[in-house]
C-alpha cells in the first residue's frame, strides 16, 4: 500500500529524513515510535504529501505521491492531482484540527458533500451512521468547543473516515489528551484495526503498538533503527538506541 | 485540636462585612451631573439653537433624499470595497510574485491618497479621454503597423458621463476602500491556525474551496469588527462627495438648508443627529453579523441543541 525508498527530506540545513525504506501492506497496522525531533510526524506527513520530499521515491497505492514519473523525469503533479491523491488517504491530527465554526455532523459531510459531490441527505445519513460508530450520536450538533478533546479527536477520526479512504494516517492521535481520555480514541482505533483498515500510526502509546500493531518501527535522527514485530522489538530490542529510548517509556 | 466525626458539623456562619467605601465615585458622578446639567441648561437657553426651526427642516424631503443618497453610497461603496478587499487579500497572499507583487502596489496607491483628492481626480477623468474604448490592447498601433486603418474596439463610454455625480464618488470611495479592507482581510486570514488549512487538503479539498469554506469563514470573526469601523468611516466620508460633487447628499443637503435661512447653528446641529442615527442603525447590523460568525465560539445554545435537549428532558419524564 504504502512503498517508501530512500525517502529524505531537508527543512533548511536540517536534513529530518535521511533515507527512509519502509513498505506497508494492506490491513495492515504499522506504528511508529521514536524520540520527539526523530522524523516520524515528517515522514507521516510526506506520505499525503502535506510535506514534499526532496529524494527517493515514496508511492501510496503504486502511485507516486506528488509527481508523475513520464520519460525518465519526475513532474510535480497539479494541486488539483494532490487533492485527488489525498481524498484516498485519511488524516488525523494531533490538535485535532477540527473545524471550529461547524457542528460536529457538518465537520463529517463538509467533505463528502464539497469534494466528492454526495448529496446532503445522503452526506448526512453516513454522517451520523460514523458518529455513531464513534460513540457521539447524542453530541452531533455540537460545536467542536462543547466537546472534550477525547470526543473532538473522535470526531476527527469519523470526518476523515467519511472520505472512504484506503489507508489511514494518525499523528500522534493522543498526544493532546488528558490520560482518562486516552482510551476511549484507542478504541476507536482498534476497533477500526479490527476492519482490516490500513493504519499507520505515529505513537508514544506502547500498549496499543503491542497489542494492535503489525509492524512497529523505531525512527531516530531520521533513520529507521529497527522495525519488526512488535512484541518482538519492545521485549527484545536489538539495538542499543532501541534499549535505550524503551528503557525511558516503558 | 480534635475533629468529632459522628457529628456533622454547623455551616459557617454568612459573612457580613462592611464593604469598601469608595467616595471617589461620589466625587466623580457630582461632577459629571453638574457639568451635565450645565450642558442641558445651554441646550435649553440659549435661543440661536432655534430647536423648533430645526425640527421643522431637518426632515424634509430634500434632506430625507440626501440621507437615502448617503445610505445608498455607504452600502455600495463597503459592497465593492470589501469584495475588491478580499480579492486583494488573497492575491497578496498568493505564491504568485506577479500578482501579490500587485495587489501591494495597489495597495501602496491607494492608501496614500486622501479620499477628497482621490474624489476630485475621478471627477475630473472626463478631462484626461473625453471616450473610454474598451477592446484589443494597442490595436491602432498593431494595425498601423500592418498598414491598416482600422481598430478592434468592442465598447465605449462617454467619459464626462460616467465620471460625474453618484458614479464618480462610488468608483472613487470603493477603490479607495478596497485598499484598507484588503488588509483587514489579510490580517483576518492570517489569524486563522494554519493547521486547519492542512485538514481541508488532507482531506482533499482544493486551494480555492478551503479558502471560501473553511478559512474565510473563521477569517470573519476577526475581520468584522474593523469592518464595522470601516463601514461608520465610510457613512461618514459621503460628505466628501462634495468634491465630485454630489450635491444630493446628506450633509450637504442639511448646510444648504442653513445658509439659505442663515441659521448655521440649528442645521449643523441637525447634521450631528441625523449621523449619530446613521451610524447607530449600522451599528444594530454588525452586531446581528457578529452573533452569525461566532458560532462555535461561545457558549451559546444552537437551536438543534434547544431542540434535541428539550426532547431529552420530556423523554425523561415518561
Amino acid at each position: 500500500m504504502v512503498e517508501a525508498r530512500g525517502v529524505r527530506k531537508s527543512f533548511g540545513h536540517v536534513e529530518v529524513l535521511k533515507g527512509i525504506d519502509l513498505s506497508v501492506a494492506p490491513r495492515e497496522v504499522m506504528c511508529i515510535v521514536g524520540p520527539s525531533g526523530s522524523g516520524k510526524s515528517t515522514f507521516l506527513r510526506c506520505i499525503n504529501h502535506l510535506e514534499r520530499i526532496d529524494a527517493g521515491r515514496l508511492s501510496v497505492n503504486g502511485h507516486l505521491v506528488g509527481y508523475r514519473e513520464k520519460g525518465g523525469r519526475l513532474h510535480e503533479l497539479h494541486d488539483a492531482e494532490v487533492a485527488a491523491q489525498r481524498r484516498e488517504i485519511g488524516m488525523v491530527f494531533q490538535r485535532f484540527n477540527l473545524f471550529p465554526h461547524m457542528t460536529a455532523l457538518e465537520n463529517v459531510v463538509e467533505a463528502p458533500v464539497q469534494v466528492k459531490g454526495v448529496s446532503k441527505a445522503e452526506a448526512r445519513e453516513r454522517g451520523a451512521a460514523l458518529l455513531e460508530r464513534v460513540g457521539l450520536a447524542d453530541r452531533m450538533h455540537n460545536y467542536p468547543n462543547q466537546l472534550s478533546g477525547g470526543q473532538q479527536q473522535r470526531v476527527a477520526i469519523a470526518r476523515a473516515l467519511a472520505m472512504e479512504p484506503m489507508l489511514m494516517l494518525f499523528d500522534e492521535p493522543t498526544s493532546a489528551l488528558d490520560p482518562e481520555l486516552v482510551g476511549e480514541v484507542l478504541d476507536v482505533m482498534r476497533g477500526l484495526a479490527a476492519d482490516g483498515m490500513t493504519m499507520v500510526v505515529v505513537t508514544h502509546e506502547m500498549g496499543f503498538a503491542r497489542e494492535v500493531g503489525d509492524t512497529l518501527v523505531f525512527m531516530d535522527d531520521g533513520a529507521v533503527v529497527e522495525d519488526g514485530d512488535p512484541r518482538q522489538v519492545l521485549t527484545d530490542p536489538q539495538h542499543e538506541r532501541t534499549r535505550a529510548f524503551l528503557s525511558k517509556v516503558l | 485540636m480534635s475533629v468529632d466525626s459522628s457529628t456533622t458539623p454547623a455551616p459557617p456562619e454568612q459573612i457580613r462585612a462592611v464593604p469598601v467605601r469608595h467616595p471617589g465615585r461620589w466625587i466623580a458622578a457630582a461632577v459629571i451631573a453638574v457639568l451635565a446639567a450645565m450642558f442641558v441648561h445651554m441646550l435649553v437657553t440659549n435661543p440661536v439653537f432655534q430647536w423648533d426651526f430645526m425640527l421643522d427642516n431637518m426632515f424634509s424631503d430634500a434632506v430625507l433624499r440626501g440621507a437615502r443618497t448617503t445610505l445608498i453610497m455607504t452600502i455600495l461603496a463597503m459592497a465593492i470595497g470589501i469584495l475588491l478587499g478580499i480579492l486583494l487579500a488573497v492575491m497578496r497572499l498568493s505564491a504568485n510574485p506577479v500578482v501579490a507583487g500587485a495587489a501591494w502596489v495597489y495597495i501602496w496607491f491607494f492608501r496614500a491618497i486622501p479620499r477628497i483628492v482621490l474624489l476630485f481626480f475621478v471627477a475630473s477623468l472626463g478631462a484626461l479621454y473625453a471616450r473610454y474604448e474598451f477592446g484589443f490592447p494597442f490595436d491602432q498601433q498593431l494595425m498601423d503597423l500592418l498598414g491598416f486603418q482600422a481598430d478592434w474596439r468592442l465598447f465605449g463610454f462617454d467619459g464626462n458621463e460616467i465620471f460625474k455625480g453618484f458614479i464618480a464618488g462610488l468608483i472613487g470611495l470603493a477603490l479607495s476602500e478596497g485598499a484598507y479592507m484588503a488588509e483587514i482581510v489579510r490580517a483576518g486570514i492570517q489569524s486563522v491556525d494554519p493547521g486547519q488549512a492542512e485538514a481541508a487538503h488532507a482531506l482533499g479539498m482544493s486551494r480555492g474551496r478551503t479558502m471560501r469554506r473553511i478559512v474565510l469563514p473563521q477569517a470573519m470573526r476577526v475581520i468584522i469588527p474593523p469592518t464595522g469601523n470601516e463601514t461608520i468611516a465610510m457613512l461618514k466620508d459621503t460628505a466628501l462627495l462634495i468634491a465630485v460633487p454630489v450635491t444630493t447628499e446628506l450633509n450637504f443637503q442639511l448646510r444648504a438648508i442653513g445658509s439659505r435661512t442663515f441659521q448655521v447653528i440649528p442645521m449643523a446641529v441637525a447634521s450631528i443627529i441625523w449621523y449619530l442615527a446613521l451610524a447607530s442603525l449600522l451599528m444594530i447590523g454588525q452586531y446581528f453579523l457578529e452573533r452569525r460568525f461566532s458560532r462555535g465560539f461561545g457558549n451559546r445554545e444552537t437551536r438543534q441543541q434547544r431542540e434535541a435537549r428539550r426532547a431529552r428532558d420530556v423523554g425523561s419524564t415518561h
